[in-house]
């Protein structure tokens, strides 16, 4: 079971790739509509997929992904409706894509813990990423998510330490989440020069895959970042792309930054 | 089990929810502190600030007028609207600020609601010579034109942000993402005692000279502690500031007031305390207004400093201990007092402030003769006159002044 997302990482580098995780959020433009976005991101290549759940107050977010939470929210997405009507229809869809959530503590703790892990492995949530829950708030929501088999997937920032890296990375389930650049999530010109270096401190201690993300947005990006990771996350490219002309942009941004982690 | 592992927790409440890029800073944050905190001369150089420049101590001046209108116990004023720039905001400013200078940032980013905080930070960092950005609802910036202006004319830039519902909660959010991105020279002065760890410690203590004042002048003036203290909560930095000198004090009630709003059925006010559930908003796990989805709802006052849809993890704390009473005002309800206090003491309470009035009078009555009350005036009403004007002056008020 939880075995999924290691399952990915291991067939994607068989074929000698690079895993594209790729981020779209639920719910926008609606919920229906959402998951034609999901299945059109594994249509391009993506190995996982990160389910995005709307927040009112998305602090680690930048304009566009702020911008969909906001849409998502209109169109009625919580994280309840998400489980019971975008999961379900994406693991339909995409069988044998590991899915991992996407939100804010507050979503999850409004549900509840416990009841959240429950329900998310019920559903076929293979992991959690919870951008504003730092190792040392974690402690209750993991135990919660270590007795479902659900994995909670830590971040690392440019800005942590390499000793506090370590720790991190010890700790880690599913993979380790590298932020690449001091900032929220949104697509930049170019990233920052010693990435690389941060992203080999932190692969040769973490027991699983480590992927980069933030800022990412081309094949050429997704190559040169793709050298140093077992992967790369694509958010705010997709959400935009889908956003301005639907379902075959977002298959398209995938399939491109998938020919980049071609090795 | 419970998360009660990190540090800045105030029993459930606090912690340091953020994205791990703040995390380092936060860290050097709190260990900045605590050696400045050390270090007598910091504190030294804090006081004398805020003697020669803030204008401390701010009086406690007796309410003749309104402890007979009210006639109940004797009233007495906490002046923090006799403070340089008109409200208690300052005090955090001046200490936040030069925190920030000891620590070697070049850059200084606030947010605001009602613009106070900003001004205060402005003038702070105008003081020390310090580049400032201030994070602004785009709705604030429309409301509150004079304090725009006046950050401005202070040299700060003021950036009116667009997302959510463009108020004091998405100037936040949008401070703690540029703070994100430019965490390395940046320092973010949070007005609130809310926040992530350590700021409501932080905020708690440079406001509590409030407080200290108190216990010291209401000893010289009445001879003894009050026997109760109200303030108004929107965040709670005025209410922390004047209250946690004396929680140890059993003897003396602690008493906050919230934005009822337009009433607490109406679902529109900002009574976190009295209405809200536990959650996590702005870093730090307090009682907020949230629907059961968990997506925070927008707050409502006619005081925009009490607009806020969280409260500080300190006082959420204080409130389920019992050791603070929490109370409610609706718009209305200060709007009167506004006038009350006006009319009878010569002092133009700030909206905000108008909502610790308004409960006054019943807390007042509830004590009797011969018991001491003080009341936070957190701030002047004069940033308010064009909203409290546009509202047209009640009939009642306008027969007695004719």
């Amino acid at each position: 079971m939880s075995g999924e997302i290691a399952d990915a990482f291991s067939r994607a580098k068989a074929r000698g790739e690079g895993v594209l995780v790729a981020y779209a959020m639920a719910g926008d433009p609606d919920l229906a509509r959402s998951v034609d976005v999901f299945a059109a991101c594994v249509e391009g290549g993506a190995d996982i997929l990160e389910i995005g759940v709307a927040f009112s107050d998305p602090i680690a977010d930048g304009p566009v992904i702020q911008a969909a939470s906001e849409r998502a929210l209109k169109a009625g997405s919580t994280l309840r409706r998400v489980l019971d009507e975008v999961v379900p229809a994406v693991r339909e869809r995409c069988p044998h894509t590991p899915l991992v959530v996407m939100t804010y503590v507050n979503v999850v703790m409004a549900l509840g813990e416990e009841r959240y892990a429950k329900l998310a492995r019920e559903r076929g949530i293979s992991g959690t990423i919870l951008p504003d829950l730092p190792p040392e708030e974690s402690l209750s929501i993991r135990a919660a998510f270590d007795r479902e088999g659900l994995e909670l997937i830590p971040l690392c920032a440019p800005t942590t330490s390499p000793k506090r890296a370590e720790g991190i990375a010890r700790d880690a389930r599913g993979f380790v989440y590298c932020v690449s650049v001091a900032g929220v999530t949104g697509m930049r010109s170019q990233l920052p020069a010693n990435l690389s270096e941060r992203l080999g401190l932190v692969r040769n201690v973490s027991p699983v895959p480590v992927v980069a993300g933030f800022g990412i947005s081309s094949a050429e990006q997704a190559r040169v970042v793709g050298a140093h990771a077992d992967g790369v996350v694509v958010g705010s490219a997709i959400v935009r792309a889908a956003q301005a002309d639907g379902p075959d942009a977002a298959r398209q941004v995938c399939a491109d930054i998938k020919q980049g982690l071609r090795r | 089990m419970d998360t009660q592992t990190a540090p800045g927790r105030f029993g459930r409440y606090g912690g340091r929810y953020v994205p791990e890029t703040l995390v380092p800073a936060l860290q050097e944050l709190e260990l900045a502190y605590a050696e400045a905190r050390k270090d007598p001369a910091f504190d030294e150089q804090v006081a004398q600030v805020l003697r020669e420049y803030v204008g401390r101590e701010t009086p406690l001046t007796p309410a003749r007028r309104l402890t007979a209108l009210w006639g109940g116990a004797e009233v007495w004023l906490k002046r923090e609207d006799l403070a340089h720039t008109g409200a208690h905001k300052i005090n955090n400013t001046i200490g936040q600020v030069l925190l920030a200078r000891r620590m070697g940032k070049k850059r200084i980013i606030a947010e605001t609601g009602a613009g106070q905080h900003g001004v205060a930070t402005a003038t702070a960092c105008a003081l020390f010579g310090i580049p400032c950005e201030v994070y602004m609802g785009a709705l604030d910036v429309e409301r509150q034109a004079l304090n725009v202006f006046r950050m401005k004319a202070l040299g700060a830039t003021v950036h009116a942000v667009e997302s959510g519902s463009r108020t004091l909660k998405d100037a936040m959010n949008e401070a703690m993402r540029v703070w994100v991105a430019q965490v390395e020279d940046t320092y973010y002065v949070i007005g609130s005692a809310a926040g992530p760890h350590p700021y409501p410690t932080i905020v708690r203590d440079f406001q509590s000279i409030i407080g200290k004042e108190v216990r010291t002048q209401s000893i010289v003036s009445f001879g003894r502690l009050p026997d109760a203290i109200i303030a108004c909560i929107g965040g709670g930095s005025n209410a922390i500031g004047i209250l946690h000198p004396f929680i140890g004090d059993t003897g003396v009630r602690l008493v906050g007031v919230e934005a009822g709003g337009h009433g607490l059925d109406s679902g529109q006010h900002g009574a976190s305390l009295t209405l809200g559930t536990e959650g996590v908003l702005h870093g730090s796990r307090s009682l907020v207004l949230q629907d059961e989805h968990g997506q925070i709802i927008e707050a409502h006052s006619i005081s925009a400093g009490l607009d806020y849809p969280g409260v500080g993890p300190e006082l959420a704390h204080l409130a389920k201990q019992g050791r603070l009473e929490v109370r409610t005002a609706t718009d209305d309800e200060a709007l009167a007092a506004f006038y009350q206090v006006s009319r009878t003491e010569g002092i133009l309470p700030a909206l905000e402030s108008s909502h610790a009035f308004a409960r006054a009078a019943d807390l007042a009555r509830e004590l009797g003769k011969g018991k001491h009350l003080v009341i936070n005036c957190s701030g002047r009403g004069d940033k308010d006159v064009a909203t409290i004007a546009a509202r047209g002056m009640p009939a009642a008020i306008r027969l007695e002044g004719a």
